[in-house]
């Protein structure tokens, strides 16, 4: 079924155009990096074809990685129905953005064409990475692509690199993720020792037999590698700052595919979490506190990327939500439903501020549904989508989580209303401000070309419809245990009320009275700039953990242990030696009779030395 | 018995020699003092080997003591070669002014 | 008889060496020197080894300490002047426990056994020395040739003009 040919397409784009790219002409970079994707979307097709019945899993054995003593580690690549899934996404989705980028990236100033190259090959191999992470057949090659994933985002966040915020943003991400890679390699130190194996079939297998603290152990491990990768509290600070790279990258990585390499994972691994209920509660309970938090930091953002990246932290949190339901399957349908629609925005957003030459303020937009209307229309679709308007998308994806939710813990369930009411809330309220109204700024708003809005318009189409269209739960169903979901008509009304309620409220507040917003924030001052300020989160950070662990490695280990400590011995020794020589030089004094009198001290004590130990007849 | 000599008689007489052979290389300050003391030592150890070989019964320390000897002779001449080069050019026979290769 | 002789001629040389080590003057030093070889003759003859009495009579006495005396006569070196560090309080102990620990080591491992007579030992004679030094000491005999050839040109290019 040649799988590996999925994944090796665009690595293959990311070798050519990475090493070439700089002496091709732009046409070539972006055929070489667009068909490599779009190639694989394609073979994914055929491998979907091929595989005929969809419910035994294919796996492919390559080469056999590590092997040593107990360990046997192959590159194994599995697919079975959440793997199709998966791969849909990311390479169809992919493909729809590399085209994108296309026009996005076609005017960067800088040598190179501003690194147009540079970007395709990022993006390249970020796919690599991503197709390896979903395609794994055992954790530890799950591992290999998430820790590439982690790579490429650095690389790109920080693509405009002669920028300190792009760079500190890509530190940032790359170093938050790294504590979430630490609790997921100890995680898979903990499965070897406990299973033998980190193959998924193996593991599985044995996981339903074994003792539910080690599973929950295991699965604590896990959801802290993943409240790294997919932004969750504690470790979601990474994904806003994120925003500093361009947006197509906020587009693919940070809401399509790579944040949502930890759900995947989790959905993965449904055999431990089942089987370890306390895990689950946890991971509910992170997801829906999340959600409600970045909901509420999202409500009074006014840069438009960074209410779109609190919205994704806020549906990840969704997703976590589902999965900790036990609605393996509702997670996983929220992640393809989100991933159109948030795509979908972030595209917009792109351009927009494209259209208004980077302006990203929503404060300076206003009245652009007249002067650049496709963008508008695809990007209504994405918002009713999002905030969960039946028979759009977003309703039924949000709809199947919350009744889990309900199901499992009722006050979860009333959390995340309330959030969706919020998410509708500020999602409307940044489209209010962008598209109604009266332009307040002052540049000279222009449509974006054909190759930047076709593939808004597939997204849009696949928000308004994908819902219907692709019914994952269904699809899933016969991999993941079915969730006694409770069947109540009520629960669903007041979702959708809750939605349209933040619709409606944001109307009011944005077109039709547009000074209640400023006078709302006045009276309640101290509410407001604790949420404008992100709950000042990154300074308290920066505070307890940043600050200490760079002043106690500066002072204690450098200048302490380092230069004084360590320094202080070689050049000790090297400065006694010195001292030593200083005074054995003495010795050279140059006249013949202190030798002399030095030899006849040696004999001296040779003979007494002869005399105690030399063994005399005594 | 009044007409045998215990041998470390002469042991002990070689060891005495030597230590004045000592005592003048160290407490002297002219060089051709310094030389004779030790032609001195040399005597002192030539002694030694012929008791020794007085007590073996055998003729090797006489031919140790006829080597010491010949490479004393060539010795004293090459030294004193020497002690006249320096004498010509520092025109002092003072041991301690010979110290250029202090430190 | 012989032990007469040996007291005679010891204190002849301790006295002589000590006289060596003591005099201000290099030509006095040189000629107690000469006493101490002589002496020292007297005491191989006593000890049976006829062949190094004349050779230390004939080489050492009558040729080295010629050629001292030659040196310090050609240098007209004069009574030592007074000056200079003295390295009295180092040495001292130090020699006075020299002697006594090889005194001591001496009369430990040579017990009062082994007696010296006149005539003890007639193996000294020119014949038995001839003998050993072409056979058994052949090798270090030849070498000791090559010294003395080496010392002369060493003497030689040392000691002499530098040409103009």
């Amino acid at each position: 079924m040649q799988l590996w040919l999925i994944p090796t397409l665009p690595l293959a784009g990311f070798l050519i155009n990475g090493i070439f790219g700089r002496r091709f002409p732009k046409s070539l970079v972006t055929t070489v990096a667009i068909s490599s994707v779009v190639l694989s979307f394609l073979w994914v097709l055929h491998t979907i074809n091929a595989m005929g019945d969809l419910n035994t899993p294919r796996a492919e054995h390559y080469f056999t990685w590590i092997q040593s003593g107990a360990i046997n580690i192959g590159c194994d690549f599995l697919v079975d129905r959440l793997t199709i899934v998966m791969l849909l996404v990311v390479t169809g989705i992919g493909s729809l953005i590399h085209i994108y980028s296309i026009g996005y990236m076609a005017h960067e100033h800088g040598p190179n064409f501003g690194g147009y190259y540079r970007f395709f090959a990022y993006l390249n191999l970020f796919m690599f990475f991503m197709l390896v992470l979903v395609l794994g057949a055992s954790f530890l090659l799950l591992f290999v692509g998430w820790e590439g994933v982690g790579l490429c985002s650095y690389l790109l966040i920080g693509f405009y690199f002669d920028k300190k915020v792009a760079t500190d943003a890509g530190n940032k991400a790359f170093i938050v993720n790294r504590i979430g890679d630490f609790g997921f390699s100890l995680a898979m130190f903990y499965i070897f020792k406990n299973f033998g194996s980190l193959d998924f079939d193996k593991v599985f297998h044995q996981a339903a037999s074994a003792p539910e603290w080690v599973l929950t152990t295991i699965g604590l491990l896990l959801m802290v590698g993943a409240c790294g990768k997919s932004a969750q509290i504690p470790l979601y600070v990474w994904l806003p700052d994120a925003m500093a790279g361009p947006t197509p990258v906020s587009a693919l990585i940070h809401a399509a595919t790579m944040v949502t390499a930890g759900v995947y994972m989790t959905a993965r691994s449904w055999v431990i979490f089942t089987h370890a209920p306390g895990a689950m509660d946890v991971i509910a309970i992170i997801g829906i506190a999340t959600a409600f938090m970045a909901a509420t930091i999202g409500l009074a953002q006014n840069d438009i990327k960074k209410v779109f990246a609190y919205s994704t932290v806020s549906q990840l949190g969704y997703m976590f939500v589902g999965i900790g339901s036990g609605a393996f399957s509702a997670g996983i349908y929220h992640l393809v439903t989100h991933a159109f629609f948030k795509a979908l925005l972030f595209l917009g957003a792109g351009s927009v501020i494209h259209a208004l030459s980077g302006e990203q303020d929503i404060r300076n937009m206003g009245g652009l549904r007249k002067k650049i209307p496709i963008t508008f229309w695809t990007m209504v679709c994405a918002w009713v989508a999002i905030s969960g308007v039946p028979p759009f998308s977003g309703f039924f994806s949000k709809d199947a989580i919350l009744l889990a939710a309900y199901g499992h813990s009722p006050a979860i369930y009333w959390i995340g209303v309330v959030t969706a009411g919020m998410t509708a809330f500020y999602v409307s309220r940044a489209m209010f401000m962008t598209f109604f109204g009266s332009y307040r700024g002052t540049a000279h708003p222009h449509e974006s070309p054909a190759v930047m809005w076709v593939p808004l318009a597939v997204l849009a189409a696949l928000s308004l419809v994908g819902g219907w269209l692709f019914p994952i739960p269904a699809f899933l169903k016969a991999m993941f245990p079915a969730v006694e979901g409770a069947e109540n008509p009520m629960l669903m009304y007041i979702s959708v009320f809750a939605g349209l309620a933040g619709i409606a409220l944001a109307y009011l507040m944005y077109v039709l009275k547009p000074g209640m917003a400023d006078s709302l924030a006045e009276t309640l001052k101290a509410p407001y700039n604790l949420i404008y300020n992100k709950y000042f989160v990154d300074e308290i950070y920066s505070a307890t953990v940043v600050r200490p662990l760079v002043g106690g490695s500066r002072i204690v280990l450098w200048k302490g242990v380092d230069a004084g400590l360590i320094d202080g011995i070689v050049n000790g020794v090297g400065a006694r030696c010195r001292d030593v020589g200083s005074v054995l030089r003495l010795l050279q004094s140059g006249s013949i009779r202190s030798y002399a009198t030095w030899v006849l001290f040696g004999s001296v004590a040779l003979l007494l030395a002869m005399g105690l130990y030399g063994g005399l007849p005594r | 018995m009044m007409s045998a000599v215990p041998i470390s008689w002469f042991l002990t007489l070689s060891a005495i020699l030597f230590a004045l052979g000592v005592a003048g290389f160290l407490f002297r300050r002219n060089i051709i003092t310094v030389f004779m003391s030790i032609e001195l030592m040399l005597n002192a150890v030539n002694l030694s080997f012929v008791t020794f070989s007085y007590q073996h019964k055998e003729v090797a320390g006489h031919l140790f003591t006829f080597f010491v000897m010949v490479v004393a002779a060539a010795e004293a001449a090459v030294g004193l070669a020497i002690i006249l080069t320096v004498f010509k050019g520092r025109s002092t026979l003072n041991i301690d002014d010979v110290n250029s290769m202090k430190n | 008889m012989d032990v007469i002789l040996f007291l005679i001629f010891a204190v002849v040389a301790v006295v002589c060496a000590i006289n060596v080590v003591v005099q201000t003057h290099p030509i006095s030093s040189a000629l107690s020197l000469v006493g101490v070889m002589g002496s020292l003759a007297v005491l191989y003859l006593l000890l049976g080894a006829e062949f190094i009495a004349a050779a230390q009579v004939i080489v050492y006495a009558g040729a080295i300490m010629v050629l001292f005396v030659f040196v310090i006569m050609l240098l007209n070196a004069g009574a030592e002047t007074k000056k200079g560090r003295s390295y009295l309080i180092p040495g001292a102990p130090l020699l006075i426990v020299f002697l006594g620990l090889m005194a001591f080591f001496v009369q430990r491992i040579f017990p009062d056994n082994t007696m010296v007579r006149f005539g003890g030992f007639t193996g000294g004679g020119p014949k038995e020395i001839g003998t050993a030094l072409f056979t058994t000491y052949l090798l270090p005999f030849e070498v000791t040739s090559i010294l003395i050839l080496v010392a002369i040109i060493g003497a030689i290019v040392l000691a002499r003009k530098e040409i103009e």
